[in-house]
């Protein structure tokens, strides 16, 4: 290029590439699973020490992928009474309950317009296989009010094809509003202790001022509920990732 | 659709004052039969009903036989799924579902749409109704 002197410009170096570092944001993007993180109580650390060893052990013979509340996974497990001895079960994780071996999560599916929920257990040498469909969170930790939505929530193709989840990227939330069937439901989800941000309430503002009555709003503030697991956590990633 | 508490299916009337859908199959609930047979599918004014668990126990799980009464006849039907939650890897449906069965143990309808759970091959005498199975869990 030649500038208006008459004179070759002065050399500029060509734009720096921007390098992501998948390494670096895979490393600072760290997920526990929630079992390995103890309870609060008076127990002797000593047990939660030897139940994360034979989790570790376990996840390095059988790898347990990464999973959220709201995901869809498909689980074979080994049942002597099936065809092939093998059963697989596609549906939606809508609560991962139980610390240590005992961990367990229940998956939820309507199929032929029944719904059916399979709780399985993490660590079970039954499991012989876990994908995950579709790596997604939800707005709440517990789903167990898709039982009182509209079927069209909770079915999910037994077919389906994984949904590819790019590794350095972040857990999409998927910020669905849920319709529900007409009341009554089995449980008041509209009172505040269940705390529910993923429904869209149909109810008259008479109703939702109503269920504000059960508020607890001293909750939030009160220090012996407090459990922070941050210190706990980071021990426990460390354990874990030099097991592992 | 399957049994909604407080709706109208099979033309039942409404009524105001309904138990909380019961867990296990006991005496007096009500359940909801998933074969194909003509017993089972007419509309009725009256949902059928359990009126014995043959089971020393009075509450029936899984593969149970249970006394129905169904458009007031008496009918002897197999528990094939129940809203109580069971033993983890065990299914749990979101209704009572029951089979249609003869005293011999062969089932009344020929086809049998809803998921049937794998446990019910344990026991070998309801090769019949497994066999009349379309999906299983």
């Amino acid at each position: 290029r030649v500038s208006s002197d008459g004179k070759p410009e002065k050399f500029q170096p060509p734009p720096k590439p921007v390098i992501i570092d998948k390494q670096k944001q895979r490393e600072e993007r760290r997920f526990l699973s929630p079992e390995f993180i103890p309870p609060r109580g008076r127990t002797d650390p000593l047990k939660f020490y030897i139940e994360r060893k034979d989790m570790i052990q376990r996840r390095k013979v059988f790898n347990i992928p990464e999973f959220y509340v709201g995901s869809v996974l498909a689980v074979t497990i080994a049942d002597p009474y099936a065809n092939e001895k093998a059963s697989r079960f596609v549906g939606i994780c809508i609560q991962r309950g139980g610390k240590g071996l005992g961990a367990t999560f229940v998956l939820r599916n309507v199929i032929e317009d029944q719904g059916v929920e399979m709780c399985y257990e993490l660590y079970s040498p039954r499991i012989q296989a876990i994908e995950v469909l579709k790596l997604e969170k939800r707005l709440d930790d517990n789903l167990m009010y898709l039982r009182d939505a509209l079927p069209e929530y909770s079915t999910f193709d037994v077919n389906m094809k994984p949904v590819s989840h790019l590794d350095h990227e972040e857990v999409p939330v998927n910020k669905l509003q849920v319709r529900m069937k007409p009341k009554p439901w089995s449980k008041r989800w509209e009172r505040p202790k269940y705390n529910i941000k993923g429904i869209k309430f149909d109810l008259p503002e008479k109703k939702m001022k109503e269920a504000q009555k059960w508020s607890q709003p001293w909750l939030e503030f009160d220090m012996l509920r407090e459990y922070d697991t941050s210190k706990i956590e980071d021990k426990i990633w460390k354990e874990v990732s030099e097991g592992l | 659709q399957g049994l909604l508490r407080r709706s109208v299916s099979h033309s039942f009337l409404s009524f105001t004052s309904i138990t909380g859908a019961c867990r296990a199959i006991q005496k007096l609930t009500r359940v909801r039969v998933v074969d194909n047979s003509a017993l089972g599918n007419t509309p009725y004014h009256r949902p059928p009903k359990c009126i014995h668990v043959y089971n020393k126990t009075g509450v029936g799980k899984v593969g149970d036989r249970i006394l129905l009464a169904i458009k007031g006849e008496k009918k002897k039907a197999l528990i094939v799924g129940h809203k109580m939650p069971g033993p983890t890897m065990t299914p749990r449906f979101d209704s009572n579902n029951v089979v249609l069965i003869e005293d011999n143990g062969n089932p009344v309808g020929t086809r049998i749409k809803t998921p049937i759970p794998y446990i019910l091959r344990q026991k070998g005498e309801f090769s019949k109704v497994l066999a009349i199975a379309r999906n299983f869990v």
